[in-house]
């Protein structure tokens, strides 16, 4: 069985406890309009172009089978019959085309994973599965966790809550830890921002809780989006009602948006900027003045 | 800090290093009487002559007095050893970075009295008059260093002596060891008897140079109107009259013991890297204990005391180095390197109060001198690492961190009892040794990527058109990637060769005439051998060559081997051509080679089985040779600010880098190839085997952003004992921003206090040449990839 792996990350410390090493996924069924991994979005293997790096050699041109790859007037670009077969990206000596998207099987990513194993255990950390959404590729995950499981390699799954309860529940079966988000409680401004609506997402999380799986709430903190007082209160009400002890805040950053230039798309949030100290520190109050643990950046 | 160590640690701070000549115009002033001594007694003498006319110095507010110049940051010059020219002492008093004030009256006793007494005569004239042709053209091509030919073998570490014997203690026991002289049956008895009679008087020269300032104190007393500062005045007196003659009896006298030692020892030679006071922690913990336990000793005090010495140290910049040994060593660091935590004598954990005061002296001092760092075992506490990687985290490059049980390890491999192994550490920049009881001599730096120039040009040094190397045949003719790493191979032995030839001859020189009667009282067993630190009176005698650039390297043979020889998408030619002109008109190959080639420090097998057949190479090149002394050659992996003067020699090299620039340093990646993250750096090290050296160095610096926070400090702490648990020997950090840097770089005098971890010591960032300040900015920023 293969997968579409779109990054492996080391050394995050961020992703669930210890040192992790996160595994990336392609495709989501959200498309969140502040996402900051656009090239995950996608199910299948796309072209990222540094075109701070072309020195307008013409290599890919010549080496493209479809003849995808353009130079014009100096500026790589690529038209609507680029396959993503990646000849340009082995090509280019500047590391100008890039492809974000491989096919991996389990072992290829196991194999990777277990060089990190050190870490891992010295840290009590282990490996994050995330997107994405990893429950779009839910038989690719559930043998890739199965592997992990077999080397005793602790897992977290980062997920948006879209997927099929049942796959869910397996997972929690498995002892996953969920880093589980919850952007918006209200269902309009779910579907507003997310372009999804969020009666599953809320089902499955109630789900999980039910069946006393290991879950972390997480927002993350979007400036005029999300953090407003009635989606904190309603957050903090869930959570309540399903017995749910902590919430991670992860603020907005822009570090993403060079990532929509490369993939020849337009970002929707030009202006927005990340949110003040003191802004988390308010949200951070709120939460725990709930009782809940919460952890900023976490 | 208190307000006395603020203003001590100002002026410390806020003193320019200047030349004195005091030295060199006692020591020539004795070589003038000096007639019909033995070269011991001959050292002995000279340093009593030194101590004895020597101005002295007591500064306003110290506790610990004694300084190796007349005052504060005066730095003596040692013309037996290297006599500057009046050349020379212009580069010195006007060269941009590292400067000493030279004033008019300095020139003048250099050029009327030192010059016309020393010329021809110093140890650096002995040393180039008698090395062969092919160690010249190595040593001038920028194939290796020379150690020793401005500074004498040093690198030692007291183990426990000083603070459980006084000097006049040693000095019986030399007396004692002459009476046990065999003059019937031992042809060397003669010779013992000079060494061990030279001890005794050196002995007896610190004795009185103790009593001198101790007489001083008590002068000064008489006329200090504050009766504060007059009953310490006081207190100095009693205590210089007590140590070093008499063992220490409190925690105060033990580091004023150690200091005279230190002073003695940096005063008969200027020993690479000064002196260092070993296990600091385990040997003041009896008193520090029985002191605060009957209450005539607070923290508070302790702290203080242990500041002035931390003065002490950091008034002592290096002696002044001149051309190559400059360029390799561009530093007013020293190296006195202090020891925290590691093992007991009987293997249990050494972490005690005393190292906790340590780190927090550490912390408070936040100075360049002396250097510091932990000696971590998997049986020290976490709460110590943590405790130490709040320091690290501060940015500033202290302390490193050490593997406490790898450099046990690494000394029993050695052949050290296992007592022995544990009672060592590192020292200088991160070579271990054995405590009080081994010479570990470093003698040179050797140029892992000029020697693949020199073999891929056929024996040919490309910059200066000399054959300096074997002909090993032209690399286009080679089928093979084993006939080319065979080629290498031929190169490596036969500059190592050279090197050795040479390391004899030096080794010699040393033991005819520079021995160092006052060290050799202090390390094990050159009084029971009676001979000297440097003719193998040590328990254990060990030659060094430091091996530089793996990383550059291996980057260079990987390029090679996956574009000549597996994928063939270049040819030899292609590639030779191309670095020839240092890419110009070649900039698509050159960044195929960059861009596309396997590199070392991202755990990627295709690079990583290239530094560890490297480092089996290198090791059965010198690991086993035997040294003049009946000691043993080991490898060690450093290259302090040698791998910016050996980057300035070597051309373009396969691996895209263009010619003049900066090499990797220590067994780093190269600048800019480790594109994975900190994990992958650490795995790649990781393949050399550490246990086989006598210490290698890995540099990693951090943004600030990436150790923040509870989650931050965990993840450096994780790393490093994941680096140990794998068989890493140290690791040190530097925590600044790229931007820091530049705006440094832009703005010197805005930053002047910007301290960076360079390559195994720290230094301020802004008298760092332009050269390493690009070559730190350009080292990868670890981000998470």
């Amino acid at each position: 069985m293969q997968g579409t792996v779109f990054n492996i990350m080391h050394y995050a410390l961020h992703d669930g406890p210890g040192i992790r090493t996160v595994v990336f996924l392609k495709g989501c069924p959200l498309s969140c309009l502040w996402c900051h991994n656009p090239e995950g979005q996608a199910l299948g293997p796309e072209l990222m172009l540094l075109t701070d790096r072309c020195t307008g050699c013409g290599d890919c041109v010549r080496v493209c089978p479809h003849g995808a790859a353009t130079l014009v007037d100096g500026v790589p670009g690529i038209t609507e019959a680029c396959t993503a077969c990646g000849q340009c990206t082995t090509t280019c000596a500047q590391g100008g085309r890039t492809l974000a998207g491989t096919r991996m099987s389990v072992p290829d990513v196991l194999g990777e994973l277990l060089h990190d194993r050190v870490f891992m255990e010295e840290s009590g950390g282990g490996v994050t599965i995330s997107g994405g959404e990893p429950l779009l590729q839910a038989a690719f995950l559930r043998e890739l966790v199965d592997a992990c499981d077999s080397e005793h390699l602790p897992v977290a799954v980062e997920t948006c809550g879209v997927g099929d309860g049942n796959d869910l529940l397996w997972l929690a079966q498995k002892g996953v830890l969920f880093l589980y988000d919850v952007k918006l409680v209200d269902e309009a401004r779910h579907r507003q921002w997310t372009g999804h609506g969020n009666a599953g997402i809320l089902a499955n999380l109630r789900t999980l809780a039910q069946a006393h799986a290991h879950v972390v709430v997480r927002l993350p903190v979007i400036p005029g989006a999300n953090d407003d007082d009635a989606n904190v209160w309603q957050l903090v009400g869930l959570m309540r009602d399903l017995g749910l002890r902590r919430v991670d805040l992860l603020p907005y950053h822009r570090i993403g948006t060079e990532k929509y230039v490369r993939l020849r798309r337009q970002y929707s949030l030009p202006e927005l900027q990340p949110p003040s100290t003191e802004q988390l520190e308010r949200l951070q109050a709120m939460f725990e003045a709930a009782g809940l643990e919460v952890v900023t950046g976490g | 800090m208190n307000e006395r160590i603020a203003r001590l640690r100002q002026q410390s701070l806020s003193t320019a290093p200047s030349l004195s000549l005091e030295r060199a115009h006692l020591v020539t002033e004795f070589d003038r009487q000096a007639r019909g001594l033995s070269a011991p007694m001959y050292r002995a003498r000279l340093l009593q002559y030194v101590l004895e006319h020597k101005q002295l110095y007591i500064g306003q507010d110290e506790l610990i007095v004694g300084e190796r110049g007349p005052a504060p940051k005066a730095v003596p010059t040692y013309p037996e050893l290297c006599c500057h020219s009046m050349e020379d002492l212009d580069v010195l008093n006007s060269r941009e970075k590292i400067s000493y004030t030279v004033d008019d009256e300095a020139r003048r006793i250099q050029q009327e009295e030192v010059i016309p007494m020393w010329r021809g005569r110093s140890m650096r004239d002995r040393i180039f008059a008698q090395m062969e042709p092919a160690w010249k053209d190595a040593y001038a091509a920028g194939v290796f260093t020379e150690f020793m030919e401005q500074r004498a073998p040093g690198h030692t570490v007291l183990g426990h002596v000083i603070y459980q014997k006084g000097l006049l203690e040693l000095k019986r026991e030399a007396g004692e060891a002459v009476a046990r002289l065999d003059f019937l049956n031992d042809p060397g008895a003669t010779a013992r008897r000079e060494e061990l009679r030279a001890m005794m008087v050196a002995a007896d020269a610190m004795v009185a140079y103790a009593e001198r300032n101790a007489a001083l104190a008590r002068s000064m007393a008489e006329t200090e109107p504050d009766p504060a500062r007059k009953a310490e005045l006081l207190t100095i007196a009693e205590v210089c009259s007590w140590v070093p003659a008499q063992a220490p009896r409190t925690f105060y006298e033990a580091l004023q013991a150690y200091w005279f030692v230190h002073l003695g020892v940096v005063t008969e030679l200027n020993t690479w890297d000064s002196f260092c006071p070993g296990r600091l922690d385990q040997h003041l913990e009896p008193f520090y204990t029985r002191e605060v336990q009957e209450g005539s000793l607070q923290r508070e005090r302790a702290m203080e005391l242990l500041e002035c010495l931390w003065v002490k140290v950091n008034n002592q910049p290096a002696p002044p180095k001149v051309g190559v040994t400059a360029a390799e060593s561009g530093t007013y660091t020293d190296f006195c390197n202090i020891n925290v935590g590691g093992l007991r004598p009987d293997g249990s954990d050494g972490v005690n109060d005393v190292s906790y005061l340590l780190l927090d002296v550490i912390d408070e001092m936040h100075l360049l001198q002396p250097s510091s760092n932990i000696q971590l075992s998997r049986k020290s506490p976490d709460r110590f690492l943590r405790r130490a990687a709040r320091i690290i985290r501060e940015g500033w490059g202290q302390p490193s961190v050490f593997n406490a049980d790898m450099v046990v390890e690494e000394l029993l491999r050695q052949g050290k009892s296992v007592v022995d192994a544990r009672m060592g550490g590192t020292s200088g920049c991160v070579e271990t040794g054995a405590f009080g009881r081994e010479a570990y001599i470093l003698t040179g730096y050797l140029n892992l990527p000029k020697i693949l120039e020199v073999t891929l040009h056929d024996g040919l040094d490309p910059r200066t058109g000399k054959t300096i190397g074997q002909r090993t045949g032209d690399p286009r003719s080679f089928a093979t990637y084993d006939e080319l790493y065979q080629a290498f191979t031929t190169q490596l032995r036969h500059f190592v060769d050279i090197k050795v030839r040479g390391n004899n001859v030096i080794e010699r020189l040393y033991a005819e005439h520079m021995p160092a009667p006052f060290l050799s009282l202090f390390v094990d067993d050159c009084i029971a051998r009676g001979r000297d630190y440097n003719d193998g009176g040590p328990r254990y005698n060990s030659t060094y060559i430091q091996i530089t650039a793996p990383g550059s390297c291996t980057d260079s043979l990987s390029a090679l081997k996956c574009h000549v020889f597996d994928k063939r998408d270049l040819t030899m030619d292609e590639v030779l051509t191309a670095i020839d002109a240092d890419f110009v008109d070649h900039e698509r190959t050159r960044l195929v080679l960059w861009n596309q080639s396997p590199k070392y420090g991202n755990d990627d097998p295709a690079a990583d089985d290239i530094v560890a057949q490297l480092f089996d190479t290198v090791f059965d090149s010198i690991d086993g040779r035997p040294s003049t002394k009946g000691g043993t050659y080991h490898v060690n992996y450093l290259s302090t600010t040698v791998h910016v003067y050996f980057g300035s020699v070597t051309g373009a090299m396969p691996d895209g880098r263009r010619a003049g620039v900066a090499l990797s340093d220590g067994i780093s990646p190269v600048q800019g190839a480790d594109r994975k993250g900190p994990t992958a750096v650490i795995r790649s090290a990781a393949r050399m085997d550490h246990v086989r050296t006598g210490g290698t160095l890995l540099n990693q610096k951090f943004s600030p952003a990436l150790v923040e926070g509870d989650i931050g400090l965990d993840g450096l702490t994780h790393l490093i004992r994941s680096y140990f648990t794998l068989g890493g020997h140290h690791i040190q950090f530097n925590v600044v921003t790229a931007a820091t840097l530049r705006a440094a770089q832009a703005e010197p005098d805005k930053y002047r206090d910007l301290i960076v971890r360079v390559a195994g010591y720290s230094d301020f960032f802004c008298d760092l040449t332009q050269g390493l300040q690009d070559e730190i900015i350009a080292r990868t920023e670890q981000q998470s990839l």
